[in-house]
């Protein structure tokens, strides 16, 4: 056996989805009536804060392109959520968004929305720009949640006790595929990567879970950005020339691995290889927090309610910002209050889970504060399986197969 | 979807011919959108009817006339005359109904309406919608006490259990349960509700006249993870004695001693097992197994499992015609 695997940050983002989304929604709920013995004192304000670094971004595809309110409109449909339980509880939940530049400093940003009153704020901002503003969260009591960054550093040398992971890590999307392919007896790769640094990470946490699950990677190549135009009219004649050419000196292998979330090349992958084989990783079949087509565990509840406040499908990283903004209102629910102390308390406890579609609950783990989940793997049309695979045992979660395993970490949370 | 035994009602006429003391079992197969009807006496399939998309909540009227189903892709609950097996007649529910509950004099439907955050309160002779009442979100379990006075929904994101007076339409208390609470069960005697936790994996028994949770009922079968153990379907018995809740994937039905709460057994049973019915006689309980495509005869008297049918794809929810 051998196991591999591959995976994409950009992936994250979709494949397909088709609309352009409008802006971010307003959730529409029908307001339950009062009546309720709790409902009759003034609504406890709850305020969030969203910090995202966006600038538009271009991808091989265009169905691929990001959408402009990307995580930001499932942390709306949470909001929601909270408000129609909050309710029935006296409490009023409001999301405050703020973009940043990427790669811009955020730490006076932050200063800002802890200035405002946000005591817990969720970040789709790059591992630097987490890290520069993780200290001052600490001064402040402000508690962190990350749903945009899978760096696994930020899981490992570089772990906060005040950061909170909902996005999962490249090392835990790279072993739910590994699974597969492994389950699949499909165990001999190539490995295709690009030269950004999040297409290297990518494929660190392939070549790891080749070593960890029983894959060979017989062979790798990387495909430098040249700094070419992403499209233009003639360029699928030369795709169809060059990657065959770029793939033929590869040995014999079941699967490809595409490490490239720089959206440099990886699209071009499928059915444009030397010799027919599948692919897998930021392109052909990827692993994902979420898949826009899954309706499994409850599923379809998410999905409708999510499409119709947004006409748009539900993304990764709009799953990761729902289940962050779920973890806070399901803990003001249960300690009936806005207590950040309690809240906080809440959600480390022993016991604490949140139920996010995924057919069992979610735990965090307790020596880095990732969120543990099931990964999806899909093309761009639907669900193939979900890892952890059948006959993966581990001795406290099934769960703790896929990503850097607590007897592994060099997590030391202080 | 609840339907204790109306024995009274028995002489009703107009049922499919069949032994006197034999019941037909009405299944309602999600996936292949289709009834299966089985004979309790033989424990065979006699008969499938095509249904409307994705049929999911299923129960039958007291004179054991009617089967009502939610048919949830197409947004309407089917009426089917069980002496035909035809689809007689459509009821207005609103989107995507998933479960509902009768009320106690057969009249009136209760329906949980997963996409609006909505009950739907339907008068089945004039067809027609009576109110609409806002709970928490993904509503989903329906229950009505005994005197049909209370009715409970439960939400499955806002994990409350929300105790509604049927008089006034107005929710009266809620209740904060475990994650995902997917079924309401009352006690024959009205004195509790019972309240199963997919994800929570746990039963809240909440006393009706405090409206406070007085015991929460926890699982355990070795060698099975606590995960995956996730309590769906509750049922009890007439005499109020003993509960049987279906487990899912655990692939189990626990029998729990309603006076100590104590699980005293669980019967394996087959793949993601959800909802559970009484034959009228109360000595057969049958589960439905989605995955393994078959439904579960329990013995109620040893709570041993008798006999496995296959029936259509991902069985779903099961009632038993009362005569």
């Amino acid at each position: 056996m051998k196991g591999m695997v591959p995976y994409t940050l950009a992936i994250f983002f979709g494949l397909f989805l088709a609309s352009v989304n409008v802006c971010p929604v307003t959730a529409q709920e029908t307001a339950p009536k009062p009546g309720s013995t709790k409902s009759a004192q003034p609504a406890t304000e709850i305020r969030l804060g969203y910090l995202r670094a966006y600038a538009p971004q271009l991808a091989l595809s265009v169905l691929d392109v990001p959408p402009r309110d990307e995580g930001v409109a499932g942390a709306n449909v949470a909001i929601a959520d909270n408000n129609t339980t909050g309710k029935f509880m006296g409490q009023q939940f409001t999301l405050d968004v703020t973009e940043v530049k990427p790669g811009s400093d955020v730490a006076q940003t932050f200063r800002d929305m802890v200035a405002k009153g946000d005591r817990y704020v969720l970040t789709d901002i790059s591992a630097e720009q987490l890290l520069s503003i993780a200290d001052i969260a600490r001064e402040n009591g402000v508690l962190i949640f990350n749903v945009g960054a899978t760096d696994d550093i930020l899981r490992e040398e570089e772990c906060r006790a005040n950061v909170f992971h909902t996005a999962p890590t490249r090392s835990m999307l790279a072993d739910g595929l590994a699974q597969y392919l492994i389950w699949k007896q499909w165990p001999r790769w190539v490995l295709i990567h690009g030269s950004h640094e999040g297409d290297r990470h990518f494929a660190d946490a392939l070549r790891r879970a080749a070593t960890r699950f029983g894959g060979q990677i017989l062979a790798e190549k990387e495909f430098k950005d040249t700094g070419t135009a992403r499209r233009t009219d003639s360029g699928v004649v030369q795709i169809q020339r060059q990657l065959p050419v770029f793939m033929q000196d590869l040995p014999d292998h079941d699967v490809v691995l595409v490490a490239d979330e720089s959206e440099v090349f990886g699209t071009y992958v499928p059915f444009r290889s030397w010799i027919p084989r599948p692919v897998a990783g930021t392109a052909g079949l990827m692993p994902s927090a979420w898949h826009p087509a899954s309706e499994q565990w409850g599923g379809t509840q998410i999905q409708n309610r999510f499409a119709k406040a947004n006409g748009r499908r539900m993304l990764s990283k709009d799953m990761a910002a729902w289940t962050a903004v779920r973890i806070i209102g399901d803990a003001a629910t249960r300690t009936q209050g806005a207590d950040v102390k309690k809240i906080e308390a809440f959600i480390r406890a022993d016991d604490f889970s949140i139920a996010a579609f995924k057919g069992q609950k979610l735990t965090f783990r307790r020596w880095n504060w990732q969120l543990r989940q099931p990964i999806f793997l899909g093309d761009s049309k639907s669900v193939v399986s979900t890892s952890p695979q059948e006959g993966f045992l581990h001795q406290v979660s099934e769960l703790d197969t896929l990503g850097v395993d607590q007897p592994e970490t060099k997590c030391v949370l202080n | 979807m609840r339907r204790l035994p109306f024995l009274a009602a028995a002489m009703a006429a107009g049922l499919i011919a069949s032994p006197a003391s034999a019941y037909m079992v009405y299944v309602s197969n999600e996936k292949d959108n289709t009834v299966t009807v089985v004979d309790t006496a033989t424990m065979e399939v006699v008969k499938t009817i095509d249904v409307g998309q994705r049929p999911r909540g299923i129960t039958i009227s007291h004179d054991g006339k009617f089967i009502y189903l939610c048919a949830s892709d197409d947004d309407t609950i089917e009426v089917i005359d069980t002496a035909t097996a035809q689809i007689v007649s459509t009821l207005p529910s609103g989107p995507d109904p998933e479960l509902f509950v009768l009320s106690p004099d057969g009249k009136t439907l209760y329906v949980a309406n997963e996409d609006d955050n909505l009950v739907t309160v339907i008068d089945i002779e004039s067809k027609g919608v009576i109110t609409e009442i806002p709970v928490g979100v993904e509503p989903e379990g329906m229950g009505i006490s005994p005197d049909g006075k209370t009715m409970v929904n439960t939400s499955e994101t806002t994990n409350m259990a929300h105790f509604i007076d049927t008089e006034t339409h107005e929710i009266t208390h809620n209740v904060l349960v475990d994650s995902r609470p997917r079924f309401v069960e009352f006690t024959p005697n009205g004195a509790e509700a019972w309240v199963s936790a997919e994800i929570g994996g746990t039963v809240s028994v909440i006393d009706n006249a405090t409206r406070e949770i007085k015991q929460k009922i926890t699982f355990e079968i070795p060698g099975l993870r606590s995960e995956t153990i996730q309590p769906v379907g509750v049922r009890i018995t007439a005499d109020g004695k003993k509960a049987y809740v279906a487990l899912g994937p655990a692939n189990h039905v626990a029998v729990i001693n309603t006076e100590t709460y104590e699980v005293e057994k669980y019967v394996l049973v087959g793949q993601r097992v959800w909802q559970l019915a009484f034959t009228p006689d109360q000595k057969t309980i049958i589960s439905t197994n989605g995955v393994s495509n078959d439904i579960t005869f329990i013995d109620v008297a040893t709570d041993e499992p008798v006999q496995s049918v296959t029936v259509g794809q991902l069985p779903w929810g099961v009632v038993v015609s009362p005569n």
